[in-house]
């Protein structure tokens, strides 16, 4: 276990941008998570000695930041917002159709790896309640036929650029 | 200025209106960095900082203090490097007008962060935005690399002579971030933890050095104020409430959107005019005018002649403009409900430092959840405005207090429909399970 050479030659040099190194941890995460999609342990451990920092450092951030991954999560990992404007706009709804359709529970993968679902707060995007986030980005008016459209796009890994 | 309701004219940020203005050379083409050369080759920090001060520009994340002043906070005599950062955590439940000045006019940011370390003597700005937003960090990351390439930003930028960094900082999902002296903690890669104050940022910050942590719509705000002057941008909004605000909408409204609008309009005509009023069929019932935080009103104190869009009508009305995240509930919401859910996030977000807000949150979301569940006994209603009020103040940070105020605001105006869940175990007939 380790990471690739490419992320460590970054890590180090993000290290140097910062008047003190600590401050490297979180995007350090960010390129481990690239390459690991969740933390162990044992990868938290290698982690902390890559950046020369105590383990304590390093278990402190990943359980306290909520998108640093502590299991693993699909290759397509939704978190849909269940906050305010989203659950007035019909949230709940959304969650339930996409644990029926996908077959599989908060926090859970399905037996494929493609798919994980869990819940959220508020990704900044009210207006266009209701939404979720897909990895990286933002998928918004939702309702049960964009959310047809989506999986059936994703299940042939195509990332589509908008639901209409 | 009267203005327009049915078709509000943008006035600070134009470029949200206008395609292709988060690209360098659109931005260059209509005279973007041209303040910040002029202003960091020709004028000194402390008549930048007086000219801020002068325009009233008050702090746009929620807070509302005075940015000019808070700037004039850095010591002189201290010798750390001073530090600029730009909060662009947006996580204010109702909030997401920042994420368009991310995404749609990056170089208006980036513009007001160089003159905003002109006038405070740093040279390292930092851009902390949430971790969600990917695609906005992604816009961010490439208008600060086409910055540097063209030496806008470096050494010598603009060729005035002054160095200046910035760099853009990605967060990993914490609400509490959003508060300055945890997104500092953060910064320094930490967990969010708020410390307490004094020691202000300004004297003890960013590894104890001088820092100010201004908002992002609070920054894209300045090369306008740079520009126009003081005068210019008091030519907008009230005396106390000078300017313009972005508000965002959302909920149960015709038009939801980000809308900049001058401080001071009417907010009843500013819902049914320009956001189109109600969804079909339904009526206003409450409204959160500045983020999840503020107090909740009810319809008629919102549509009162005393509640213009500024910090000073909505407190008239009881409650805050905060973020300007505007939440408008119509007759189908349970405010029982409601307050379940934001009860639920308070919880969620709370850092577990101080144990009124870590024991308190807890009780008020699991207390919440039974009364809406209809498990509820009728001793809970004063229970959680008991647990409600021994929160607010009593906390490190205002997270404690944006706990207190959604409960202690919802109980005061909708007494009867917590009652009715108690006496019938059930929410309010026409009210929907959302």
């Amino acid at each position: 276990m380790s990471l690739s050479e490419e992320t460590l030659s970054k890590i180090k040099a993000e290290q140097s941008k910062y008047p003190d190194k600590l401050s490297a941890l979180l995007p350090a995460l960010w390129w481990a998570q690239e390459e690991w999609s969740w933390f162990s342990t044992e990868r938290m451990d290698y982690l902390a000695s890559v950046l020369d920092i105590s383990k304590i450092r390093v278990y402190e951030a990943v359980t306290f930041y909520t998108m640093y991954n502590r299991k693993p999560v699909g290759k397509y990992h939704f978190q849909v917002c269940h906050n305010i404007a989203c659950s007035i706009m019909g949230a709940e709804h959304i969650i339930e159709y996409m644990k029926k359709k996908l077959g599989v529970g908060e926090g859970e993968v399905t037996p494929d790896g493609y798919f994980s679902i869990s819940r959220v707060e508020c990704l900044a995007s009210c207006g266009t309640a209701p939404m979720l986030q897909l990895n990286d980005r933002y998928y918004e008016n939702l309702n049960e036929e964009r959310i047809d459209y989506l999986l059936e796009e994703l299940r042939h890994d195509r990332i589509p650029e908008s639901l209409s | 200025m009267e203005f327009d309701y049915k078709n509000p004219e943008p006035i600070v940020f134009t470029n949200l209106k206008v395609p292709g203005a988060h690209t360098l050379t659109k931005y260059r083409s209509q005279g973007g960095y041209e303040t910040a050369r002029r202003v960091l080759a020709e004028m000194t920090p402390a008549q930048v900082i007086d000219e801020v001060k002068n325009s009233g520009l008050r702090g746009r994340g929620g807070a509302g203090f005075s940015t000019g002043m808070k700037w004039s906070f850095i010591p002189k005599d201290n010798p750390n490097p001073k530090y600029l950062i730009c909060n662009a955590d947006e996580s204010e439940p109702g909030t997401f007008k920042d994420r368009d000045l991310l995404r749609y006019d990056p170089h208006s940011l980036l513009e007001g962060m160089m003159i905003a370390c002109f006038a405070i003597g740093s040279h390292q700005g930092y851009i902390y935005v949430r971790g969600e937003m990917g695609t906005e960090i992604k816009i961010l990351r490439a208008a600060v690399e086409d910055a540097y390439k063209e030496n806008i930003l470096g050494k010598n930028a603009l060729g005035t002579g002054y160095d200046l960094d910035l760099h853009v900082y990605r967060g990993a999902g914490a609400y509490i971030c959003g508060e300055e002296t945890a997104l500092i903690e953060s910064l320094e890669g930490k967990r969010g933890h708020p410390r307490n104050k004094p020691p202000f940022p300004a004297v003890v910050g960013f590894n104890k050095s001088p820092t100010i942590v201004n908002n992002v719509e609070t920054l894209a705000a300045v090369p306008y104020i740079m520009k126009n002057g003081a005068a210019g941008y008091r030519k907008f909004g009230t005396e106390k409430s000078p300017g313009t605000k972005l508000f965002s909408v959302c909920g149960h409204i015709q038009r939801p959107g980000v809308y900049e609008v001058p401080m001071g309009i009417s907010f009843k005509r500013f819902l049914y005019e320009t956001c189109g009023g109600p969804l079909p069929g339904r009526e206003f019932k409450a409204f959160i005018p500045g983020g999840s935080s503020v107090p909740v009103i009810t319809r008629e104190e919102g549509e009162d002649d005393a509640c213009t869009m500024d910090y000073e009508g909505f407190a008239k009305v009881g409650t805050m403009l905060g973020s300007g995240g505007a939440i408008i509930y119509d007759n189908t919401v349970c405010i029982v409900r409601a307050l379940e859910i934001l009860a639920r996030f308070y919880a969620h977000e709370s850092c577990g430092q101080c144990t009124p807000c870590r024991e308190g949150t807890g009780w008020l979301n699991r207390v919440l959840h039974r009364i809406e569940n209809g498990e509820g006994h009728p001793d809970e209603i004063d229970l959680i405005l008991d647990i409600a009020n021994n929160i607010d103040g009593e906390t490190i940070c205002p997270l404690g207090d944006a706990a207190a105020w959604p409960v202690q605001s919802a109980v005061k105006r909708f007494r009867a429909e917590f009652e009715h869940h108690v006496i019938h175990r059930c929410c309010l007939p026409g009210t929907v399970k959302y």
